[in-house]
């Protein structure tokens, strides 16, 4: 079930003299979604969200949100927005809750109540009148969620928002995206460069490599459909190349060094398991792979981040 | 508007650096004027030793508003100095803690909060200026008294005391008006770089090659001069000559004004289309 379109963005491109940092991106967040942004770092994820937020003029192409051009009709485009953009940064010499009045001002004005149940929502009610420059980097991420979600947005774009934190703060993190889609019926939209992330929390998303939009849909048909491949090691080689070619049930077969690398559904494994022992094949071992992941991680692994796109 | 100037005011005030420039005031004028009473007259005695012998006299001329007249003269230099650390840090200092990012993905138009910034640059030169006014003024009356007012300029002048407060209170409000300048070159300065220090320095760097080229008499800067903002900051000067030359006050404050315009507008065109990198 997909609802309206909050978010879309049309052949959005920006350019750094001669480079494209991000390249006819062509997003679609709907009403509803966890919305996972996935890409290695440098590959244009955070340049995408601070074009979503006006912080940078994109080059080409147009960002829409809620139907309206961010362009022309930019603050009415913001009105129910939240966002943090890479790593939370503060007035640091000013309490939390003072930060929070100054964001709260800026968007009109926001209830001393509303503060507290934001701090409240954020673990951070105890904390509230301590300066920010007393705070942890894991504290400091979840101020960061709490001035997105002051105003009480309908959209919510968090720009990793697990990073640099322990496994258990990645998990509260976690637990709050889920409960802010779930019971507060909010749109998140959450970038990462870990797919096991998206795949934990998102229903939809979208894959970027090197500012170009690589796939993007259910996360569930683009981890579970596509390609399935399965790496087979084991010798002799030629015996493994005859079972290879006789079994129906085997696709592609691709010779990587001493290994074989298979397109083939995963329930047809064991059949080719019980073939190599019965043909007399010594079987090394059989690693089932999805190809999304192994994409994922062949990216992650060469995906060298260049210029402005590196993280502090 | 005026809420966002309120926390535009508490972001600056609560901010350390803002009273680097207070707290130097507040250490170096009574430093001075201490050093002067002290002193004694000498310092005037000299400049007058040549006249004494022709003229005679009547009173103290070594009295407070000698002092404070001659305080005014730190608005050349380390006054914008000390208006630059924080008008230079408005825009910059935003873009050094990353808080660019929390505040302009908010639904208030870039020039809003602009201008929010500029007021507050305007209030805070204003009362810094003021309070280097009370400062120098009063602590000098208090600790060298009252008297007429001399005034060493291209001649000796000598105002009486009854004319004098007028001209203290009109030439601050002219020299705030001035330094309003001095911050706006620094608000510029601010509004396309990543740190302080940079509009500190702009600011210090054109302001004092502007005034050195302003008095050294040589017939090349003469062309120049007309076009340099620091040829109409002698302004508050004028107001203790006698008859007040008003018309070229009002020319040099309208020519003050108009830069002080012109670096704002500039910095508008660049703050409002400006991709926040930081």
């Amino acid at each position: 079930m997909t609802g309206e379109t909050i978010l879309q963005t049309k052949n959005l491109g920006k350019q750094y003299k001669s480079r494209w940092a991000v390249h006819h991106l062509d997003l679609e967040v709907h009403r509803g979604d966890v919305f996972g942004f996935l890409g290695p770092n440098g590959a244009g994820k955070s340049t995408t969200i601070r074009m979503l937020l006006s912080l940078i003029r994109p080059t080409e192409g147009e960002v829409f949100l809620f139907g309206k051009s961010l362009e022309r009709e930019r603050e009415k485009a913001l009105m129910s927005i939240g966002g943090i953009v890479e790593k939370p940064d503060f007035y640091n010499y000013l309490t939390a809750h003072r930060n929070l009045e100054i964001v709260g001002a800026l968007n009109g004005g926001i209830s001393r109540k509303r503060i507290a149940e934001v701090l409240d929502l954020v673990g951070l009610a105890s904390r509230a009148s301590d300066k920010v420059k007393t705070y942890s980097h894991g504290m400091k991420q979840r101020l960061g969620i709490a001035q997105a979600l002051l105003a009480d947005p309908e959209f919510v774009i968090l720009d990793e928002p697990t990073s640099g934190l322990d496994p258990q703060g990645m998990k509260e993190i976690r637990d709050l995206i889920r409960h802010l889609a779930s019971d507060q019926n909010k749109t998140v939209m959450l970038s990462s460069h870990l797919l096991n992330e998206v795949e934990l929390v998102a229903n939809r998303m979208a894959v970027i490599n090197r500012g170009e939009l690589v796939t993007q849909g259910e996360v569930s048909a683009l981890i579970e459909g596509g390609e399935k491949i399965v790496t087979v090691k084991g010798g002799p080689a030629e015996k493994v190349r005859s079972v290879l070619s006789t079994l129906g049930t085997v696709g592609k077969v691709v010779e990587k060094g001493d290994a074989f690398e298979v397109t083939m559904s995963f329930e047809d494994v064991p059949e080719l398991a019980r073939a190599l022992v019965r043909e007399g094949v010594d079987v090394q071992a059989l690693v089932p792979r999805r190809s999304l992941e192994e994409y994922f991680l062949s990216i992650t692994e060469s995906g060298v981040p260049e210029g402005k796109e590196s993280k502090q | 508007m005026i809420r966002l100037v309120y926390y535009e005011l508490i972001k600056t005030f609560l901010k350390k650096r803002t009273y680097i420039g207070f707290l130097l005031v507040a250490v170096i004028v009574p430093l001075v004027e201490v050093a002067m009473k002290l002193e004694g007259g000498r310092f005037l005695q000299h400049s007058l030793r040549s006249l004494q012998q022709d003229f005679f006299f009547v009173g103290n001329l070594f009295n407070g508003w000698f002092v404070a007249h001659n305080m005014m003269n730190s608005l050349w230099v380390h006054i914008p100095l000390l208006i630059s650390f924080v008008a230079g840090d408005q825009l910059a200092g935003e873009a050094t803690a990353g808080t660019y990012r929390l505040i302009l993905v908010r639904p208030v138009s870039r020039t809003r909060i602009f201008l929010s910034k500029f007021y507050t640059t305007v209030i805070y030169t204003i009362i810094f200026v003021g309070f280097l006014a009370v400062l120098s003024i009063g602590l000098s009356l208090l600790l060298l008294g009252r008297g007429d007012l001399i005034v060493l300029g291209r001649g000796i002048l000598v105002l009486p005391e009854s004319d004098v407060a007028w001209r203290f209170l009109v030439g601050y409000i002219l020299a705030a008006w001035a330094m309003l300048t001095i911050a706006s070159l620094s608000f510029f300065f601010s509004s396309f770089v990543e740190n302080a220090i940079g509009p500190i320095i702009s600011t210090m760097g054109v302001n004092m090659v502007f005034l050195l080229v302003t008095v050294i008499p040589l017939e090349l800067f003469q062309d120049i001069k007309p076009y340099l903002f620091t040829n109409y900051m002698n302004v508050w000067l004028k107001i203790f000559e006698d008859p007040v030359p008003w018309d070229s006050v009002w020319t040099s404050s309208a020519v003050l004004g108009a830069y002080s315009l012109a670096f704002v507008f500039a910095a508008w065109l660049i703050f409002r289309r400006k991709d926040i990198l930081t």
